[in-house]
């Protein structure tokens, strides 16, 4: 009605079955990330912590369940194991780093 | 000694006792921008109707020199009164002795009031102001924390549980006011989080301050938690006299009638508000106000999940609970989180015998990866299962657009609707014409030499066909197709008869939702 040219503003479109909609976003939509395919060579914390041991080096062939790191959290020592068999790509982390939830530690190729 | 110095003697105890953590305490209380436990009591209550009681309790630890430590009251106020004439038992946690700490008899003193508003059948209002646990206290603070979550479960359903967070609530004492029905915060005061910044910074090593992680925009916009954002405390207070005001003391009753009003139709013309092009915004509450008593709405979780908007109004002078899909945002589709605020809404409401008026315009649920992944599945059955589990008169309008699984969670006939109305502005179709129509012709419109006019034509032959009230109306699943002025009229007329309504269930322990 009245607010309708301040509502202009702001304004996105949003497709459902291929119509286009003129709307407003909302919070928690618009602080949605965009979509990142699962790269499994990249081996990523599954909870926040710190590095206390890295126990690879770049360019080291690893068979599946080589020792990478050692991830503490929450007062737990955890073993980060190889995957699979490769070789280190690239180590993104070092000894006594803090890490958040789901940071690449290791690359394999 | 004589009666006069035995009463001088319990005024002085009384004296002692009010004074909670003392003068210096209640200075840091108010440079915080705080009222006082007690301040905030005789704030919310109707003037002298404060009862309190337990007064005089302490505490009985020992450990850690706590024997040598007098906490008046133990740092919790309880008690009874009225607001607005409608009885209430009411705690208010005192941050002013040991930081509102919770140790034992400060949890008995609140389950005491707790079994108390269930014996009554009356509403209770926590006010949470605490520090957390007394760690001095040590598994006995936990018990008491314990025995609260326990009579929050109980009392779900039974009577109206209200949580007013007005200083910090942090770790296992969130869980409180997470049961209840309703959490009111106020902007910089709120706190509530599991894990507080500096467990994060110990952790994580990143910093966020209290109001970035927990406070009360946070709740309010982010994670849903809280109903009721305020500026103040004072404007808080007023909310929550709203709110009583719209809901009944327990599920045994219906709330308080109160004097009939017709809505402002100068100001919210209900024939005029929508736009006739389904892929066109307005603001679902402008038709909410048109229809309801004195254009009165009471929009709880106004700041969350906004493509749904639910909420208190009155429709001759009864409380009605208004549920309805916003095309201003986000088209007022179905997601993760609309679905839950829906869903929860509705659950009260049938709880405590209030009926719901369903405005339905939307076009499906949202699609995308995060949705999916977020579990838009589980959480939208919950609507599915909140609207066809509810037995209170269930009125639905379809304002415009209802496609797909949307048409049918938002309190259809098939979730047993009592009354389902259409506007001749309604399409109660399949999906949405262009979607359908780049389904049904797909070969027709590939081989055409021309198919983006033959997709053109198709999607036309589409609406003109489907895109109408009359399709589902000529199945009985629209009771009447209505004008939109006759809106209010229809509603008025089938809450009237809807009454007496006595469904029941099959008898069961209870349900398994899609938590």
């Amino acid at each position: 009605m009245k607010k309708r040219k301040g509502e202009q503003k702001n304004m996105i479109s949003l497709v459902v079955d291929d119509v286009v909609y003129t709307t407003r976003s909302n919070k928690m939509h618009s602080l949605r990330k965009p979509y990142k395919p699962i790269n499994a060579n990249i081996i990523k914390s599954f909870m926040p912590g710190n590095i206390q041991k890295v126990f690879v080096r770049k360019g080291q062939n690893v068979k599946e369940g080589t020792e990478l790191c050692v991830l503490e959290a929450m007062k737990m020592k955890n073993v980060i194991l190889s995957p699979a068999d490769g070789t280190i790509k690239r180590i993104n982390i070092k000894e006594g780093d803090i890490v958040p939830k789901n940071h690449p530690l290791v690359e394999l190729k | 000694m004589s009666i006069k110095q035995k009463t001088l003697d319990l005024k002085q105890r009384m004296q002692n006792a009010l004074q909670g953590g003392g003068a210096k305490a209640i200075e840091k209380q108010v440079a915080m921008g705080k009222m006082t436990a007690r301040e905030r009591i005789v704030s919310l209550l109707d003037p002298n109707s404060f009862h309190e009681y337990d007064l005089f309790v302490e505490h009985a630890a020992k450990d850690f020199d706590m024997d040598k430590k007098h906490l008046p009251g133990d740092g919790v106020i309880t008690g009874t009164g009225t607001i607005s004439g409608f009885p209430v038992c009411i705690y208010a946690q005192d941050f002013t002795v040991a930081g509102g700490s919770l140790g034992l008899m400060h949890a008995r003193k609140i389950g005491k009031i707790m079994d108390h508003a269930m014996k009554l059948k009356i509403p209770i209002i926590g006010i949470n102001d605490s520090g957390g646990a007394r760690i001095q206290e040590g598994v006995n603070s936990l018990a008491g924390y314990g025995e609260i979550f326990y009579r929050n479960t109980q009392a779900s359903g039974v009577i109206p549980q209200i949580s007013v967070i007005l200083g910090p609530c942090a770790g296992g004492a969130v869980y409180s006011p997470a049961l209840t029905d309703f959490v009111f915060v106020v902007d910089k005061i709120s706190k509530m989080f599991i894990t507080g910044p500096e467990v994060i910074r110990s952790v994580l090593g990143e910093e966020i301050s209290m109001e970035e992680l927990g406070g009360a925009r946070v709740h309010s916009e982010i994670s849903g938690n809280a109903h009721f954002f305020s500026e103040s405390e004072a404007e808080c207070f007023q909310k929550i006299k709203k709110l009583i005001s719209y809901i009944p003391w327990s599920n045994k009753r219906k709330a308080a009638p109160f004097p009939k009003k017709a809505p402002k139709t100068k100001q919210y013309r209900i024939e005029n508000i929508i736009p006739t092009d389904p892929r066109e915004p307005y603001d679902v509450r402008d038709v909410i106000k048109s229809i309801s008593d004195d254009s009165e709405f009471f929009e709880v979780q106004e700041l969350y999940a906004a493509n749904m908007v639910v909420g208190f109004g009155r429709l001759n002078g009864q409380t009605v609970g208004f549920v309805a899909n916003q095309p201003l945002i986000l088209a007022g589709v179905l997601d993760v989180d609309s679905s839950d605020k829906a869903a929860r809404f509705i659950r009260f409401c049938d709880a405590f015998n209030i009926p719901l008026v369903t405005l339905v315009d939307l076009p499906g649920y949202l699609p995308g990866i995060d949705q999916e992944h977020s579990g838009v599945i589980r959480h939208g059955a919950k609507i599915l299962y909140s609207y066809s589990e509810a037995t209170v008169p269930k009125l639905t309008i379809i304002l415009r657009k209802a496609y797909g699984g949307g048409y049918i969670a938002m309190c259809s006939r098939h979730l047993k609707a009592d009354f389902v109305f259409a506007w001749p502005t309604a399409e109660i179709a399949v999906m949405g014409p262009e979607g359908a129509a780049n389904i049904i012709f797909r070969h027709e419109i590939m081989n055409s030499p021309n198919p983006e006019e033959t997709r053109h034509r198709k999607v036309e032959e589409y609406k003109k066909k489907f895109a109408n009230p009359y399709v589902a109306a000529a199945h009985g699943y629209i009771d009447a197709v209505i004008e939109p002025s006759e809106s209010r009229r229809f509603l008025l007329h089938a809450l009237e008869i809807s009454a007496e309504k006595d469904e029941k269930g099959p008898e069961k322990k209870h349900g398994v939702p899609p938590f």
